[in-house]
């Protein structure tokens, strides 16, 4: 599985570090030339290849959108169709938004297959997972499997906790946001939320 | 490169003995005699962060940093951050080379995206546009930083044409404060400024990557060498128990009220333990405690600058004295030592 991590700012490079120590080929993206983030992909994730997000995109089984979610409106909703796509934004500052981010990706990503996950956890504390539960919300079971593998693989327990609408339970303010847990406490926060 | 040591603080409101909030004139008056202790115990910077808020009173810090030039003839002053993306480049370099020219040659400035968002309302800028006023102001203030009548042009401010900005005084040393961002690492490096880790979770030694990064951007510039520092919170005390029974409740209480807007999750006496152990980011015990993991961390991110950020909302003053007095004299000689 090939995978393709947008954003090279906090998380991006983090997630390709963990993808490539657990053997997947990784490809990088910023915004725009991706000699601007060449250094840094060199550094922060070495092996990683940095592409043009287009380009990344194309070659990749998995997308995880890993840009601040005020630049979500900037990517070309058509190269995601048939992707499975990991959504790790975050409404930022919290708001008080009718829909979470992913019903919102999903709405403009037409032929994608959202899975909302890895936006719980701050960057800082992704590194090692050590088996750290993360919650995951999406309405394909295919691609839930697929992302349940991927996070498994890098060091993380994958919880399932309902279709995409349930991710607004992983968002800021939620009693599992930032907080560390094995299964058995997450799943029990996870069930009182829903 | 020489090693340096320093304080930050963010002008948290402090508390009598009985715990009761001091007022914020009392609280600033108590900041200038920190900040002259600071240099009696023999430390190299006394820094203060920018903030707008009831519980951090500090949004002139430039001010109290003058105020605390008059009275000291060795430690430099600087903020800790200056948040640059809400303010106006001239006017920062007009402060802060104001004050370079006060405290004769000490001031030092810390530029900063700003994580502490609060002076984005205030002064009428969307958060959404933090990385391009950033961005755009970072280059404003490196064409001050080179005197002489500055021409440019951007879409944040008003554009300038052959004006000068003055005070023009001796070049003074210019970091960037990075939390995450490897952009933010890769820019301090284009401008030649040096870079200030600021590391307040998790494990220190991730940020190993990002020291490297900038040392190989400085080279791929064409600078030179330059120093990495450190900023890392702490408490410290004659005992490991002291420092950390005095530092839990006032951290317990400023992480859990900072993370409803900031996204933090609260702290437990698990992740609290995490964080004082080795492998953590507190900087809290007894002086061998925090002068071994500040040496250890050092190395391992190649810095040769270290700034404990002391003063924790709601500590005393008098326990925050009792701080600075340790951290001068006995961990920073012991890390020296530790250090070779």
């Amino acid at each position: 599985m090939r995978i393709a991590v947008l954003g090279a700012g906090h998380v991006g490079p983090v997630l390709a570090r963990l993808a490539l120590a657990a053997g997947y080929p990784v490809a990088v993206a910023g915004s725009g030339d991706p000699a601007r983030i060449a250094m840094i992909t060199e550094f922060l994730a070495p092996g990683a290849v940095a592409l043009a997000a287009a380009d990344a995109v194309a070659d990749a089984d998995l997308v995880v959108l890993a840009i601040p979610w005020h630049r979500f409106g900037t990517l070309e909703p058509g190269m995601f169709a048939g992707k499975v796509v990991i959504d790790a934004m975050n409404h930022w500052p919290p708001a008080a938004e009718p829909l979470g981010t992913s019903e919102e990706v999903a709405a403009r990503l037409v032929g994608a297959h959202v899975v909302k996950t890895l936006n719980h956890v701050a960057y800082q504390d992704m590194e090692p997972p050590d088996g750290r539960a993360i919650g995951l919300a999406g309405d394909s079971p295919a691609a839930l499997d697929a992302v349940s593998e991927f996070l498994s693989r890098i060091g993380f327990e994958p919880v399932p906790v309902g279709p995409l609408t349930a991710g607004r339970l992983l968002e800021p303010g939620s009693p599992v946001f930032g907080v560390d847990a094995g299964r058995p406490d997450f799943e029990k926060l996870a069930k009182e939320m829903s | 490169m020489t090693t340096t040591f320093g304080l930050d603080t963010f002008g948290d409101v402090t508390h009598d003995a009985e715990g009761r909030p001091l007022t914020h004139a009392q609280t600033i008056r108590n900041l200038v005699e920190q900040g002259v202790l600071a240099d009696q115990v023999g430390l190299d910077f006394f820094g203060i962060g920018e903030h707008h808020t009831p519980d951090m009173p500090l949004s002139a810090a430039d001010v109290v940093l003058a105020a605390i030039a008059a009275r000291t003839s060795r430690i430099h002053l600087g903020s800790a951050v200056t948040v640059l993306s809400s303010d106006d480049p001239v006017r920062v370099f007009q402060r802060f080379s104001t004050l370079n020219a006060v405290s004769d040659g000490r001031a030092e400035i810390i530029l900063g995206r700003g994580s502490s968002v609060d002076s984005f309302p205030l002064f009428g800028y969307d958060l959404a546009d933090y990385e391009d006023l950033f961005e755009e102001k970072t280059h404003l203030f490196a064409e001050i930083l080179k005197g002489g009548p500055v021409t440019w042009q951007g879409k944040t401010r008003a554009s300038l044409h052959e004006q000068d900005v003055v005070p023009f005084t001796e070049p003074f040393p210019t970091w960037i404060g990075v939390g995450g961002s490897p952009q933010s690492v890769v820019r301090a490096a284009s401008y030649g400024f040096s870079l200030m880790l600021a590391i307040i979770g998790g494990h220190p030694s991730r940020f190993a990557p990002f020291s490297e990064l900038y040392l190989h951007a400085l080279e791929k510039f064409g600078h030179a060498p330059l120093p990495i520092g450190i900023h890392s919170p702490g408490h410290v005390a004659p005992t490991d128990e002291q420092a950390q029974e005095e530092f839990w409740p006032h951290y317990l209480d400023v992480i859990s009220r900072l993370g409803r807007t900031r996204g933090f999750a609260t702290p437990t006496p698990a992740s609290y333990a995490h964080e004082v152990g080795p492998h953590g980011a507190l900087f809290v015990g007894s002086p061998e405690t925090v002068a071994e993991k500040m040496a250890r961390t050092m190395k391992t991110l190649r810095a040769s600058r270290f700034h404990l950020k002391y003063g924790i909302g709601g500590l005393s003053h008098e326990s925050l004295t009792r701080t600075i007095e340790l951290y001068g004299t006995e961990v920073v000689p012991r890390v020296r030592e530790l250090l070779g």
